[in-house]
């Protein structure tokens, strides 16, 4: 099931995924500093973030690539999983904040508060966090599509109310009386199942595993896209109506998409976190969630390997241009939307693809065997 | 009605009766009565705006009317089925506007369209059985696109995709086929050949057209069913509709 779903471009880029998640680790921690060929510690953290980006604009190509839904909130499924991972980060804090409070983060204890709340129960353990990273957008994005989709709310009235969720619940975050640490959000993270988390070694293995993680998200995917569901998706990206006269229920199918796809962006996010070492509520901002959607199409929508390419071809001039001209970030991304929806139409796969029109049908899935 | 016509409502495979659409106050369909005998060919004609595609909104659960019965099979009230539902109970749609999936194959239209579980975890592990290959080949046959089978449907021409959305239509083996004007568009044998194979078509599953082409209708040879501001104004063959009075006031006069 797996084997038939890849094919060569997906090889390709697994293939190269798996030299990058090999090299950084070794040239960051094999070869001595100021040796050609060194790595620093933050460019490996860096990197990993670019690799949890990439993640999440596969998860976006999901739905909006192969069943046409522009999600203008993906953002907001990302940050949720960011938060989760961030809770147990700073469960696992302990005594050791400031204040040395054994159970309540630093920022309850300075807002007077003498109990954890009920939603903080369990996140001192790994496993039901990591869960939550996935559970907990999974099940937003259930509920939200259940009504959105039933009620056949499409296009770009989809995209507005997916923006006003993301809006919305930065605004919530932002409360300090939400118990998530409000305008600051969640951040001196310590350690993570007991590897601290400023170490090298960590690090590198959060790099690793961002990369498991796409891989795993990428083949996920393909395995949904090469699929006759695959097939259906694209039906009803293209012709809805014509879908729903075969007797096909289309909001089964989108939900169904729009929720795998929300919790691939939660995993994206719970290792995002203990990368950069905060969360905080500026990660639902819409704009976070119009990059993504820039990222998708400047890779090549409906490709999966395109938008893992746009995002760290965006993440990487992000990091570059802010660096060199903080206030102009916002105007290269706006021009690069311009430019890409202009003069290519379907992204950086589509230039580099000169097979035709785009295909929506996988060319493995379900060809028949010639006898 | 009369008490004839109420005494089909469970020997018929579709029966409408007393049904009436307002829309924005404009009656698109008025106290319509209709009935589809199983395996029957049956053309409906009628001026532009008569309510022929409102008609076949009703039946197929997109548009719900304001009053009447829509009774599928004898049993089941089609009022409250959706798109999807209509579809599983056996009625297949072909729009006047040929709708194929542009970016999927010849061949993968098909495959969507087959007669199979239309669940998402079903078709997560669908695999493509051997009947169901040697179905596709023979629908490929029948609408002649066999040459075509691996090109994106986007890429055929107009009568081409009216006739990939005839074999669509076949494939999901449905009891009722309703089509709407499948001929617009089409080059004068091409129509003449759709004509033989609405016919060939029919028996096997009950065939509803809507067309204006006169020449098609002659050629389908069936019972006529004339619409004029969502209501019938005449039944029968064409040669008996044709004489009535009314009708060729308000459409073959013109
Ligand atoms: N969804 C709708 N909203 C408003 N008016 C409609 C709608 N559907 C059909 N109508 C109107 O109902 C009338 C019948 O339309 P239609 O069934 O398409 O006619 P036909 O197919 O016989 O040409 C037309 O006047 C059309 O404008
Ligand atoms: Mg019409």
């Amino acid at each position: 099931m797996i084997l038939r779903a890849l094919d060569r471009r997906s090889w390709i880029f697994l293939g190269l995924l798996f030299i990058v998640v090999v090299a950084v680790p070794v040239a960051n921690l094999a070869l001595e500093p100021g040796s050609a060929g060194h790595l620093p510690s933050f460019a490996v953290s860096l990197f990993g973030k670019y690799l949890c980006y990439a993640l999440l604009a596969v998860a976006l190509d999901l739905v909006w690539g192969y069943c046409g839904i522009l999600s203008l909130g993906h953002g907001a499924f990302f940050a949720l999983g960011g938060y989760a991972m961030g809770m147990h980060l700073m469960r696992e804090i302990g005594p050791r904040g400031v204040y040395g409070d054994p159970v309540l983060p630093d920022f309850m204890v300075f807002l007077n508060w003498d109990a954890l709340p009920w939603f903080w129960y369990g996140f001192d353990m790994f496993w039901f966090a990591l869960a939550m990273t996935m559970i907990v957008p999974g099940l937003l994005a259930f509920v939200f599509g259940w009504l959105a989709f039933r009620s056949r709310v499409t296009g770009v009235y989809l995209s507005i109310i997916t923006q006003a969720l993301t809006y919305a619940l930065m605004l919530a975050f932002f409360r300090n009386e939400m118990g998530f640490g409000g305008n600051n959000g969640l951040t001196d993270f310590k350690d993570v199942l007991g590897f601290d988390l400023q170490s090298d070694a960590t690090r590198a293995g959060l790099f690793v595993l961002s990369g498991l993680a796409l891989a795993a998200g990428f083949i996920l995917c393909r395995v949904i896209v090469t699929s006759k569901a695959g097939k259906v998706l694209v039906a009803v990206r293209d012709a809805e109506s014509r879908t729903r006269f075969l007797g096909y229920r289309v909001e089964s199918y989108k939900l169904f998409v729009f929720t795998v796809s929300a919790m691939l962006a939660g995993l994206a996010g719970a290792l995002y976190t203990p990368q950069v070492g905060i969360i905080n509520p500026s990660e639902f901002s819409p704009a976070n969630s119009i990059e993504i959607v820039i990222m998708v199409a400047l890779g090549g929508r409906g490709t999966l390997v395109g938008a893992a390419l746009g995002a760290i071809v965006v993440g990487a001039a992000n990091t570059l241009l802010t660096g060199w001209f903080p206030d102009f970030w916002l105007f290269v991304l706006g021009g690069l939307f311009v430019a890409v929806t202009l003069f290519m139409p379907r992204g950086i796969l589509g230039v580099l693809d000169r097979r035709g029109p785009m295909r929506g049908g996988a060319p493995v899935g379900l060809r028949r065997k010639e006898a | 009605m009369s008490p004839s016509f109420s005494g089909r409502a469970t020997s018929a495979l579709l029966y409408i009766d007393g049904v009436s659409k307002t829309f924005d106050g404009f009656r698109a369909i008025n106290s319509l009565s209709f009935i589809v005998d199983p395996g029957e060919l049956h053309a409906v004609i009628g001026p532009n705006g008569a309510g022929k595609t409102t008609m076949m909104d009703i039946i197929t659960g997109k548009t719900r009317p304001d009053a009447g019965t829509v009774l599928w099979d004898g049993r089941v009230d089609l009022t409250h089925v959706d798109e999807a539902g209509s579809a599983r109970l056996g009625i297949g749609r072909k729009f006047q506007k040929p709708t194929v999936f542009e970016t999927h194959t010849v061949e993968d239209n098909l495959l969507l369209a087959l007669n199979a579980d239309r669940g998402v975890f079903a078709t997560l592990m669908a695999r493509l059985t051997s009947a169901q290959a040697t179905r596709i080949d023979e629908l490929l046959a029948l609408v002649r696109l066999e040459d075509r089978r691996h090109d994106l449907a986007g890429g055929l021409s107009h009568g081409q995709k009216q006739w990939l959305e005839i074999g669509m239509l076949l494939a999901q083996d449905p009891k009722l086929l309703l089509v709407d004007e499948p001929a617009a568009g089409m080059t004068d044998e091409e129509t003449m050949r759709t004509a033989q194979l609405l016919r060939a078509i029919a028996g096997d599953h009950a065939v509803v057209v809507v067309e204006h082409d006169m020449e098609f209708v002659k050629a389908l040879d069936c019972r006529v069913t004339v619409l004029h501001q969502g209501t019938v104004l005449a039944d029968g063959s064409l040669a008996h509709v044709s004489a009535v009075p009314e009708v060729i006031d308000v459409y073959l006069g013109r």
